[in-house]
């Protein structure tokens, strides 16, 4: 069984935005949605963070905020993009200094539409960010000599064929 | 030679049980706060979900001496624990938790992130605060039963609170800080993210921040024997109005921590103080006069 489904703590950072999804990530620690229940904790802190939260798209400024938020989550890890903004870059996109929505930086896994994205929106993608955590987590389970046979077999397997010929000669 | 092996198989037990315990007592200590903020709250064994996913985590450390210094104190933890319920003496099993403290510390100093700095000063100023307490505990007890062996004070013919009132007064406000709970979560709690981020914590992620969960865990249950010792004495029956007390108190721990919000460090080292001085020393010299 795999215990990051049952307690996923998440870091949430807000980009270039209009702060609103900022406020519906809040709600969602309230009472009335009380994510806390599902095991999620809001820390602040990327080095206890399983998931990733960002509002807002991604410019210059925060380019490399972003990414250093993204590098210090220890493995598994996965991104959840929350609002328009942070899918596209929302009403912001034209802007000089814009460079779009977040997967411009860093690799998202969930993308939550919405302007701003609901608190239920929010809640059910972290649910679907879950899936994908459970994923990577079995995948970094699997040692690096079985990935790098697993990876020949399907999706190289020219590769595959051109060793066992080589180990043939 | 009987007693040494019952000595030694309480022991175990603790061993075994300690986490167990110290895990659900987290875990209703989450669902009592959620409770009294109108929340639903996480299950109850919420916090052992927390400890395996923290396990199965890419483990990243700073540097190599955090790691050992944190295992350092998981290990003097689970020993001082062990000292206490293997019937050992009162002062070893305080200076062993000493230690234990002390690797907490150098292990947050262990790397150059201000918040853990600044959280391992804090931890230091939690150190001194609790630390007098902790002792004049032990001189309560040495001066009532004659004796630092825990297994003596449980059998002692009347309930040592009644002789001790200050004492245990004066231990219950610094099982707050040791709980590390508001107003005294100053070095690190998991609510701190607004000043500090995780203070002590913040550079510790992965298997080593479950190793703490762990040894917290042995911690508050060796804490609350010391709560036991004062509710215990001679009849059969006792026990269970020690387990009792020790459910109060760290009932009330939980009130108190909902209720109240972070004190300055100054503050809660002059109060500490304040406390042992009163509180404690007034009942030790009452213990003197007794003798
Ligand atoms: S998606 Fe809408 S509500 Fe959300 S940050 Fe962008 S503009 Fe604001």
């Amino acid at each position: 069984m795999s215990y990051i489904t049952k307690s996923p703590w998440l870091v949430h950072y807000d980009g270039s935005s209009c702060n609103g999804c900022d406020i519906e990530v809040l709600a969602c620690l309230t009472p009335l949605y009380d994510v806390e229940r599902f095991g999620i904790v809001n820390t602040g802190n990327p080095k206890h963070a399983d998931i990733f939260l960002v509002t807002g798209g991604v410019n210059t400024q925060n380019y490399p905020v972003v990414k250093q938020i993204y590098e210090q989550i220890p493995d598994p890890k996965v991104v959840i993009a929350v609002g328009t903004c942070a899918c596209s870059g929302g009403v912001f996109h034209d802007c000089y200094n814009m460079l779009g929505g977040m997967d411009k930086a860093i690799p998202v896994d969930v993308y939550v539409p919405g302007c701003a994205a609901r608190p239920e929106s929010i809640i059910d993608g972290v649910v679907k960010g879950l899936a994908v955590l459970e994923e990577k987590q079995k995948a970094m389970a699997i040692p690096v000599r079985e990935k790098q046979a697993l990876r020949e077999k399907e999706l190289e397997p020219g590769v595959a064929v051109n060793k066992s010929q080589e180990a043939g000669k | 030679m009987s007693d040494m092996v019952c000595n030694i198989v309480s022991g175990i037990v603790y061993l075994i049980l300690a986490p167990v315990i110290g895990g659900l007592l987290a875990g209703i200590d989450r669902k009592i706060s959620a409770r009294m903020q109108r929340r639903v709250g996480p299950p109850i064994t919420q916090p052992f979900y927390d400890f395996f996913k923290l396990w199965d985590k890419q483990p990243v450390a700073v540097n190599k001496a955090q790691r050992f210094y944190i295992r350092g104190f998981l290990l003097f933890a689970i020993l001082s624990g062990f000292f206490f319920f293997a019937h050992g003496d009162l002062l070893l099993v305080i200076f062993t938790l000493t230690i234990a403290s002390v690797c907490f510390v150098i292990a947050a100093y262990a790397s150059n992130s201000p918040y853990s700095q600044v959280g391992a000063e804090r931890e230091l100023a939690q150190t001194m605060a609790y630390e007098p307490m902790m002792l004049l505990v032990a001189l309560g007890f040495y001066l009532h039963c004659g004796t630092f062996d825990a297994k003596a004070i449980v059998q002692s013919p009347a309930m040592n609170f009644i002789y001790m009132p200050g004492i245990f007064i004066g231990l219950c406000y610094i099982l707050l800080i040791k709980f590390r709970k508001s107003p005294f979560d100053l070095s690190m709690s998991h609510e701190v993210h607004q000043e500090l981020i995780q203070g002590a914590l913040t550079e510790i992620s992965g298997p080593t921040l479950a190793m703490i969960e762990l040894a917290h865990w042995y911690e508050n249950v060796l804490l609350l024997g010391f709560v036991y010792l004062f509710f215990a004495w001679a009849p059969i029956w006792t026990p269970v109005v020690g387990i009792a007390m020790c459910a109060l108190t760290y009932f009330s721990d939980i009130v108190v921590d909902n209720c109240c919000s972070r004190m300055k460090w100054e503050h809660m080292l002059s109060s500490a103080w304040v406390v042992t001085l009163v509180a404690g020393f007034a009942n030790v010299a009452f213990l003197m006069y007794m003798r």
